[in-house]
């Protein structure tokens, strides 16, 4: 049975989770149409920005989340004191932007891009899983693939992938940041990624076509037992270390 | 949340001042070890002399950024920086490109090659491409990070960096090489520090007492123009004390001490001190 005021039902839901929960979920546990649980949370957005509510709805990684709204953050630092982690170095930064750009990609192909070794980074990015193993490739050496999860879409605050500015757009953000060089650019277009490679992707990756950029040649994923994850990632990225260090 | 402004580099207008403070000389060798936690790599680098130069990606001077590069690869070795194997790797591929440049071109008929900057150029601009995306989720991170979600409970290694300013090590080593240039032209003045002496001080503060009847503790010591200077001051009015010279007295507690003669026979203010046993 339905509830009978469902925006207050729908706000005991939001209020009782801290994870982001996807339309489907919210609507089979209401016992409502899915688009009438859309239509119930814009009303609920709304009632909450006009009475300048202290908390807001997020539609983060591919579901709702009630977090608190930025202008308290001050505050809420503050009782919180160091209760959120450690923002992400440069490198890890630099890391996770071509593995959300090229996914399914090889700790190789990272490190072409980078210029430099990036295991140390790769063993952070798993440890806060904001990076997991999609497999292994069929080429030669058959070397992992690494993929964002959905905690990289909260961590960043994405609804999905396609959030993330596209190749043109980035061009136009280095363009203003080197005006001289605006008339230079050339780039190839993106290409689409091979459907049968989206295929085998998990939940995050059914949005790989919208993907910014793809690989010139996507990889041929071999499916891991889940198993053989952690030995395969020590044979890769070497032992893991001390945390502190990076 | 916006970011810290960065100052403007350079030295403050004025900065000519002819007897400006100088290091001292003594401890000037000892050595300081830098440790910087990561280096951004060789591609950074050249980036960075790239924009710092405002030179063409697309069309490199390949000679004079080479010679840039290796003169950093340099600086960071004679500080002891850790320069990684990629950092050398990248300066043989420069060394290999710039040769490559000064042979002649292809006989026609012959097999042509490309420009040989072409496959740096498009690491170049690929990983720049990379940086400005890592930028974007700078940024996302940042207003995430203002954004909370309900049970925010303590982890570990939950202590944030310290908030610097966004400055890389290469701008560090900018900052240095411009001191470096300006250095030589600076006489360097060694500045000798002055001797306080304790008889001396009693002596003035026994002549105060007596001239102006009484000063008060304050007074003295915000005359004082170092540490040592305060500390010698005290002494010489313990002493005076523990002489019976002075006497001190104070109207309320934590309030202002006035130090008064103390009347005793013989004790003239302007007599000259003798010297405390032992100090």
């Amino acid at each position: 049975m339905p509830p009978s005021n469902l925006q207050a039902a729908l706000e005991a839901l939001l209020f009782s989770s801290d994870q982001p929960l996807p339309l489907t979920l919210l609507a089979e546990s209401l016992d409502v149409a899915p688009d009438q649980v859309a239509e119930a949370l814009r009303e609920l957005e709304a009632a909450g920005a006009a009475r300048g509510a202290g908390v807001q709805l997020r539609e983060i990684a591919g579901g709702y989340l009630l977090v608190t709204a930025p202008e308290h953050a001050e505050w809420v630092g503050r009782l919180l004191r160091g209760k959120k982690k450690m923002r992400l170095s440069r490198a890890a930064l630099e890391t996770m932007a071509i593995i959300a750009y090229k996914q399914p990609v090889t700790k190789s192909e990272v490190e072409a891009i980078r210029g430099v070794d990036s295991s140390a980074v790769l063993t952070t990015l798993l440890e806060r899983t904001l990076v997991t193993i999609r497999g292994r490739s069929k080429v030669v050496g058959r070397p992992l693939l690494y993929g964002t999860t959905q905690e990289f879409l909260d961590y960043f605050g994405l609804r999905d992938l396609s959030e993330l500015p596209r190749p043109e757009e980035l061009r136009a953000l280095v363009a203003a940041r080197e005006p001289e060089q605006l008339d230079m650019m050339e780039l190839e277009a993106p290409a689409a990624l091979d459907p049968a490679t989206a295929a085998e992707f998990e939940v995050v990756a059914q949005v790989g076509s919208d993907l910014p950029f793809s690989s010139d040649q996507p990889h041929e994923v071999e499916p891991m037992a889940p198993g053989d994850l952690d030995d395969a990632v020590v044979e890769e990225l070497g032992a893991p270390r001390d945390p502190a260090a990076d | 949340m916006s970011r810290p402004p960065v100052p403007p580099p350079g030295p403050p207008a004025g900065a000519a001042t002819p007897a400006g403070p100088a290091l001292p000389s003594r401890g000037a060798t000892a050595s300081v070890m830098v440790k910087l936690p990561r280096f951004e790599g060789p591609l950074d680098l050249l980036l960075h002399l790239i924009k710092r130069d405002e030179i063409d990606i697309y069309d490199i001077p390949i000679a004079h950024i080479t010679q840039q590069y290796l003169s950093y690869i340099e600086l960071m070795q004679s500080l002891d920086l850790d320069v990684a194997g990629e950092f050398l790797v990248m300066a043989a591929t420069l060394m290999r490109i710039k040769a490559k440049m000064l042979l002649p071109l292809p006989a026609v008929g012959e097999e042509e090659e490309g420009d040989p900057r072409e496959e740096l150029v498009q690491r170049l601009v690929e990983y720049r491409q990379f940086k400005e995306a890592a930028g974007t989720l700078k940024t996302r991170e940042a207003d995430r990070r203002l954004l909370f979600e309900r049970g925010m409970l303590p982890t570990e290694d939950e202590a944030g960096p310290l908030p610097l300013a966004p400055a890389t090590l290469f701008d560090l080593l900018d900052a240095l090489n411009r001191v470096m240039l300006r250095v030589p032209e600076q006489t360097v003045y060694e500045v000798q520090g002055e001797i306080y002496d304790l008889e001396d001080k009693m002596s003035l503060i026994a002549r105060t007492v007596a001239e102006q009847g009484s000063v008060s503790f304050q007074t003295l010591m915000m005359g004082c123009r170092a540490r040592a200077e305060v500390i010698v001051t005290f002494i010489a009015l313990l002493e005076l004390v523990k002489l019976g010279r002075i006497a001190v007295s104070q109207a309320e507690p934590f309030g202002d001490i006035e130090i008064v003669a103390h009347t005793r026979e013989g004790s003239e203010a302007d007599a000259p001190v003798e010297s405390p046993g032992g100090a």
